[in-house]
């Protein structure tokens, strides 16, 4: 319970803030200001700014939608294409399960990262390629997942019974296996969203997520580097930006996950 | 007295159990589920789980087991004090040979047994190098025993050895238990089946609630019950017969 | 058991021809003319010509394909269009510093999570045990640059104990050697260690809660000796799934680590190669890449059996 409560909180915070920022942030997060630049935490830059004079609260804030943007479309991607794969390969002929899942492997071996670098080499770097990249390396876990819990479900008398009783593939995937293992593809939506900020963080860093000057929080991080002796601030805010949402997130499926397993394993 | 307990408490799930085993004795412990005769032999052997502490007095040949310490306790267990759990299924380690499974008991205290041996005298001939998944249930059950005799322990505790087992293997077990146990080790033998008792044991003990209602010798308490539950038992039970 | 081994290198070997294949044409796509790329926009159509020759781009793809990965299996990786030089011994260099960092990673990551996952296994009722699993999910939200960062900071600049980056070879200097990978494995290592906590604990825990540890105890073992002998070999089956999982994530957070030590890897490689659109080389890289993990995958699998008993067939 107490898992889901602060992952909660975390992940809360930061969807009030990317949602804030289309209304208002304090400054404007990309305006160059040279006459306020370095300036530590004060009461009007509460953050304070960078090497530019950029305010640092307000790039957390729109940066904070680059962050959600990117797992929501990574997630959505994985979770779109994986699911039915794996419902497929769960409701299939054993030879054919196994060949979808031999195939799944095949992309697990092409992690996040590298394929987003490939992305970014053959189309150009930028928040799209960075999504759609994590989002097809995504998708493999979601199939699996999917594949297992449909198993499952297969197994049970609801099924057999429907099976018995003519229903289509269709039909029982529908009515019986979704909504038994939503549960499982909730708690995975959960941890694939804190692995998809980590890795879009990583490849702003490296320089192949989001395009300048569109805030990143990632890319904070690597501008940060240059001055980290004597503002180390630069790249603390960003760095526990990311912790939070990834804590958060990873929270969040924990306690979803506590929740819904023993309903999970009494429904099943 | 090899065995003698005294107002043992277990939580509130056994309430002031007291009784003694002689040398050599069979005793049997019957009631149903949730009666508390796991927990109590779980007392003696000092493996209750931690949440569940036990107060009363428990010894083995005078000596306090209660409160003893970890370090004493695991030198008696497997060597004066043997227990064999209910599901054979999952008592074996799967990883590793059934011979050596059976040696440990000698080996860690310095004594070499044959692995053979120890199981020929179960009937299990040439599984040595054997892992527990390539045995069957009453097969592994078997294993467990050899394991419990292998340092012909003053005290041998059976906790429903045969509940989990086909009712063929069932005879065979117990048939096992009979002549494989040495003249002058106890047996304290738990079940919930009647029959089971009269086969085994000379004397019984009857538990309900977390504590004995009924003691006395198998033929007596089998014969002429005297408190409510006994009798409810064997109406439940088909010994009819055999009376 | 062999059937099922060879079943396994069977799989492994498809599976790299069938990476190979997807990496190939991936980079074939590429829109871009790699002899305009290297030759600049003033080049001649006669020049542009020869040099597609040269680079052998002109001919048709499945030939292409089975030049390139006829080469790689003896170890040619072509010349890169951009620097003209072979890719394959810089290759080599570069992946024995990236091993270096990865398996010195790996090793931090086990020396922090076996003892600390069993610690809060065993203890998981306490408020020690509690912290430390805490701990380890703060741990693992951090990303591995973001510690390189706070670790250069502290140890390199501020108590000048070790250096910020660099790279020496152990032949050269050992000592420096050690010095410069200390900073990048523990960057590494400690979130690796925290994701491996985790797990540690989880697979403990289980083997904690099984029956054969009941018998374990009640032979005369004590709870210690009951969970090394008996439990280790057991708990060890889930661990070894998932090293296998975080060998592929610690190769590609090698790559970032490697940008923030300024460490000559193969990451770096990479990542140079793409910013100069040299695809062969990132074409060679990325296949060397995804062999490493599904030769790590493979490994996993066949250790399995050796594990697992129930798992070899009989």
């Amino acid at each position: 319970m107490r898992n889901l409560v602060i992952g909660g909180v975390l992940v809360g915070s930061v969807v009030v803030a990317a949602l804030l920022s289309f209304a208002w942030t304090p400054f404007d997060p990309v305006k160059v200001d040279a006459t306020h630049r370095l300036l530590g935490f004060t009461g009007s830059h509460w953050f304070g700014t960078d090497k530019f004079g950029r305010d640092l609260l307000s790039q957390l804030m729109v940066g904070a939608r680059t962050t959600l943007y990117v797992g929501v479309v990574a997630v959505g991607i994985a979770a779109v294409i994986g699911t039915p794969l794996g419902i497929l390969a769960g409701m299939s002929p054993r030879w054919l399960g196994e060949f979808v899942m031999r195939v799944n492997d095949l992309v697990l071996a092409f992690p996040a990262l590298l394929l987003a670098i490939m992305f970014g080499a053959v189309f150009g770097a930028d928040t799209l390629t960075a999504m759609v990249a994590i989002g097809i390396a995504t998708i493999p876990s979601f199939a699996r997942i999917a594949r297992s819990g449909t198993l499952q479900v297969m197994s049970t008398e609801f099924v057999l019974a429907a099976r018995a009783g003519g229903r289509s593939r269709l039909n029982i995937a529908a009515r019986h296996v979704l909504p038994n293992i939503s549960g499982l593809l909730i708690v995975q939506a959960s941890v694939s969203f804190a692995i998809a900020v980590l890795a879009e963080a990583a490849l702003s860093f490296l320089g192949f997520g989001t395009r300048p000057p569109t805030p990143s929080w990632g890319r904070m991080l690597q501008e940060s580097q240059e001055l980290l002796t004597v503002q180390p601030r630069l790249a603390l805010v960003p760095g526990i930006a990311i912790a939070v949402a990834v804590l958060g997130f990873n929270l969040l499926g924990d306690g979803l996950r506590d929740r819904l397993d023993p309903r999970l394993a009494a429904r099943v | 007295m090899t065995l003698s307990v005294t107002g043992l408490r277990v939580g509130d799930l056994v309430r002031n159990v007291s009784f003694d085993i002689g040398a050599g004795e069979r005793v049997g412990l019957i009631g149903e589920s949730g009666s508390g005769k796991s927990l109590t032999a779980l007392a003696v052997m000092g493996l209750l789980p931690e949440e569940l502490p036990a107060s009363g007095s428990v010894s083995l040949h005078g000596r306090e087991l209660l409160g003893m310490s970890e370090k004493d306790l695991s030198r008696l267990r497997g060597d004066e004090l043997a227990m064999v759990f209910q599901e054979p299924m999952t008592a074996l380690n799967p990883a590793m040979r059934v011979g050596r499974q059976v040696t440990e008991p000698g080996r860690i205290r310095g004594r070499r047994h044959r692995a053979e041996e120890l199981l020929d005298a179960v009937g299990l001939p040439g599984t040595a190098r054997a892992y527990p998944h390539q045995l069957s249930g009453g097969q592994r059950q078997r294993v467990v025993l050899a394991m419990a005799l292998a340092n012909e322990p003053s005290l041998l505790i059976c906790d429903e050895p045969t509940t989990a087992l086909d009712v063929t293997v069932q005879a065979q077990i117990l048939s096992l238990v009979k002549t494989s146990l040495p003249a002058e080790s106890a047996l304290l033998f738990i079940t919930h089946d009647l029959a089971v008792v009269a086969s085994v044991c000379e004397r019984v003990l009857v538990m309900l609630d977390g504590e004995i209602v009924e003691a006395g010798s198998t033929r007596e308490v089998l014969t002429q019950p005297k408190h409510e539950y006994t009798r409810k038992l064997l109406d439940a039970s088909d010994l009819e017969a055999r009376r | 058991m062999t059937a099922r081994v060879l079943r396994r290198v069977a799989i492994f070997v498809v599976s790299v021809l069938v990476a190979s294949i997807v990496v190939f044409l991936f980079m074939a796509v590429l829109p871009g003319d790699p002899a305009q790329v290297a030759l600049g926009v003033n080049a001649t159509p006669e020049l542009l010509a020869k040099t597609r020759t040269e680079f052998g781009i002109d001919r048709p793809l499945v030939t292409q394909y089975f030049d390139w990965i006829g080469g790689v299996l003896h170890g040619d990786f072509g010349r890169s269009y951009v620097t003209r030089e072979a890719i394959g011994s810089q290759l080599l260099d570069r992946l024995g510093v990236t091993l270096w960092l990865v398996g010195a990673g790996m090793l931090v990551a086990l020396v922090i999570a076996v003892p600390a996952g069993t610690f809060a296994a065993v203890k998981h009722r306490k408020a020690s045990g509690a912290s430390v699993s805490g701990l380890s999910q703060i741990g693992v939200a951090i990303p591995a640059f973001l510690a390189g960062i706070i670790l250069v900071q502290i140890f390199a600049v501020q108590l000048r104990w070790l250096p910020s980056g660099g790279w020496t070879p152990p032949d050269q200097d050992f000592g420096e050697f050690v010095r410069g990978l200390i900073l990048p494995a523990l960057s590494l290592g400690l979130v690796q260690g925290a994701v491996l906590t985790r797990y540690v604990r989880s697979a403990v825990l289980d083997t904690l809660g099984q029956d054969y540890l009941r018998t374990a105890r009640s032979k005369g073992l004590r709870p210690g000796q009951a969970l090394v002998r008996h439990g280790l070999r057991n708990a060890s089956v889930p661990v070894v799934t998932v090293l296998g999982l975080q060998l592929a994530t610690l190769l590609i957070g090698a790559v970032v680590v490697e940008r923030v030590f300024v460490l000559p890897g193969l990451g770096s490689m990479l990542l140079d190669a793409v910013g100069s659109r040299d695809l062969l080389t990132v074409q060679g890289i990325v296949l060397v890449l995804v062999v490493g993990v599904l030769l790590v995958n493979f490994v996993v699998d066949v250790l399995y059996t050796v594990l697992d008993p129930r798992l070899r067939g009989s």
